[in-house]
C-alpha cells in the first residue's frame, strides 16, 4: 500500500512541479466553454437549457487533453521497466497513476465548473449538483482514459489515436452524467437513478480499466 | 543459490535472436554478456528480468525467496536511467527506495559520490552523473540479482572504478550479477557468454 502512495505522491509532486498539465486543462476548459456562447448567440435561455451538456462535453475534452503524458513520460525515462518491476502489480502502478491524473487535472476541472456555468447562464441553483456530478463522473474519466493512453504508448503520434479510442468510452458518462445534472436543474432527486448509474460507472472503471491499462503496459514492453 | 536459464530462445519482432541458451549462474558469480549489436544481449537481461517473454525454456532463480517472483528480485539498469529531472537528486533516490520495498542502504547516494549533489534538481546533472543516479538505485533496495545493461556508459574512469567495487562487493555477498559491457567491469566476472553471429555454436563455446 505504501508503495501505491509513494508513487502517487510523486506523481503529484511532479504534475505541481512541471506546471503545465493543469493550467492548461484549465485554459482549455475555459476556453470552449467561452467559445460556445460566441457560436451559438446571446440568448440566454437557449444557453441555459444547453448548458448542462456544453459543460460536460467541455469537461470531456479538457481531461482528454492531458493523458497522453499518463505513461508517456515514465516510459520515455526508463522508470516504467522499474515500476513494472517493484512490489506493486502493475495494475496497481496504472490505478496510481490514473488517480494522480484525476487529482491532478480532473479534480480542478470540477472545481472551477461552477465559474464556467456562469458564462453559459445555469441556474446558480444547479451549481452544487454541477459539481456533484462531474466529482462523481470524473474519476471514470481518468481511469477509462488510462486504457487509452497505455494502448497508444510508443506510437509516434499518438494523441488523435488516444481521441479516438477514449471518446467513445467517455459517452456512457456524458449521457448520464448530463442526465443527472438535468433532473437536478429541473427540480428532481440529486440522486436520481441516472446519478446512481454514473456512480457505477467510475466505480467499475476503477476496478477494470486498470486490469486492461495493466496488459496494455505488458504487451508495451514486447 | 542459482540463476538457471534453461534452453532459452528469444524473439523480437517475429525474428529469432538466440536460443538454447542454457547456464547455471551460482551466488557470487558474475556472467558478462557479449555479442555483436543486435544479437539479443538486451533482450536477455529483460528476459531475465520478466519484461519480456521467453519463446521457449524456462529462467528461475534456484533458492530464491519463495513468496516474490524472479523479476522482484531483481535489479535492471538499462539505458535509459529512470531519472526524473523534475525532482532532486534525493527525491529521485528516496522514491525508488520507498517504492522498491525499502531496506536498502542508506547511503546509497553518499556512496555513488553524489551526497553533495543530493539537492540540485536532476535536470541539470550531466550524462555520467545522471548514470551514477541509476546506478544508485541498486542500493535503494537488496535483491539478489542485478541486471546491468553497458553499466558503464558515459561513466569517468573513477566512476568506473566504484561501478567494479559495487559489483565485487554485490558478488562477494553472494548475489548474483548478469552485465552487458563493452568494458572492463572488474575482475569477478569468472563466466561469459556469446551471443550473436553464428548463434547456437558460439553461444556454446562461450564457455560453460
Amino acid at each position: 500500500m505504501s508503495a501505491f502512495v509513494q508513487l502517487m505522491r510523486r506523481d503529484l509532486r511532479l504534475a505541481l512541479r512541471e506546471g503545465g498539465t493543469t493550467g492548461t486543462a484549465l485554459g482549455f476548459f475555459l476556453v470552449v466553454v467561452a467559445i460556445l456562447p460566441l457560436g451559438l448567440g446571446p440568448e440566454l435561455k437557449l444557453l441555459a437549457r444547453l448548458a448542462p451538456g456544453l459543460l460536460w462535453i467541455a469537461l470531456l475534452l479538457s481531461a482528454l487533453l492531458s493523458l497522453d503524458r499518463l505513461f508517456h513520460n515514465d516510459a520515455d525515462d526508463g522508470s516504467l521497466e522499474t515500476l513494472a518491476m517493484g512490489p506493486l502489480p502493475l495494475e496497481a502502478v496504472a490505478a496510481a497513476k490514473a488517480l494522480a491524473h484525476w487529482l491532478t487535472t480532473c479534480l480542478p476541472l470540477v472545481l472551477a465548473a461552477p465559474l464556467m456555468a456562469v458564462l453559459l447562464n445555469l441556474p446558480i441553483e444547479a451549481f452544487g449538483a454541477l459539481v456533484l456530478t462531474m466529482a462523481v463522473g470524473s474519476p471514470a474519466l481518468s481511469f477509462m482514459g488510462a486504457i487509452g493512453a497505455s494502448l497508444t504508448l510508443g506510437l509516434r503520434r499518438g494523441g488523435p489515436l488516444l481521441a479516438l479510442l477514449v471518446l467513445p468510452l467517455y459517452m456512457p458518462v456524458l449521457i448520464f452524467g448530463v442526465t443527472a445534472l438535468t433532473i437536478a436543474m429541473e427540480g428532481g432527486d440529486l440522486i436520481s437513478p441516472p446519478f446512481l448509474i454514473l456512480l457505477a460507472l467510475s466505480l467499475a472503471a476503477g476496478v477494470l480499466a486498470p486490469v486492461a491499462a495493466a496488459a496494455a503496459l505488458r504487451a508495451n514492453f514486447t | 543459490m542459482k540463476l538457471v536459464l534453461d534452453n532459452v530462445a528469444c524473439e523480437r519482432g517475429g525474428r529469432r535472436l538466440f536460443s538454447s541458451i542454457s547456464r547455471q549462474i551460482s551466488a557470487g558469480q558474475g556472467l558478462l554478456v557479449k555479442g555483436p549489436n543486435g544479437s539479443g544481449k538486451s533482450t536477455l537481461l529483460k528476459t531475465i528480468a520478466g519484461l519480456l517473454h521467453a519463446a521457449t525454456g524456462t529462467i528461475v532463480l534456484d533458492g530464491g525467496m519463495a513468496n516474490a517472483t524472479l523479476s522482484e528480485q531483481c535489479h535492471l539498469v538499462g539505458h535509459q536511467p529512470g531519472v526524473k529531472s523534475a525532482l532532486t537528486v534525493a527525491e529521485n533516490h528516496a522514491f525508488w527506495r520507498e517504492f522498491l520495498g525499502g531496506g536498502g542502504d542508506p547511503d546509497g547516494l553518499a556512496r555513488l559520490g553524489l551526497a553533495n549533489l543530493a539537492e540540485l534538481p536532476a535536470g541539470v546533472l550531466s550524462a555520467g552523473q545522471r548514470r551514477r543516479l541509476a546506478l544508485a538505485r541498486l542500493l535503494a533496495a537488496p535483491r539478489t540479482v542485478w541486471l546491468l545493461d553497458e553499466p558503464a556508459e558515459s561513466l569517468d574512469r573513477a566512476s568506473n572504478a566504484l561501478l567494479a567495487r559495487l559489483i565485487d562487493e554485490r558478488l562477494a555477498s553472494g548475489g548474483i550479477v548478469v552485465a552487458v559491457s563493452h568494458t572492463a567491469l572488474g575482475g569477478r566476472f569468472t563466466r561469459s557468454l556469446m551471443l550473436g553471429g553464428t548463434a547456437a555454436g558460439r553461444a556454446k563455446a562461450g564457455g560453460r
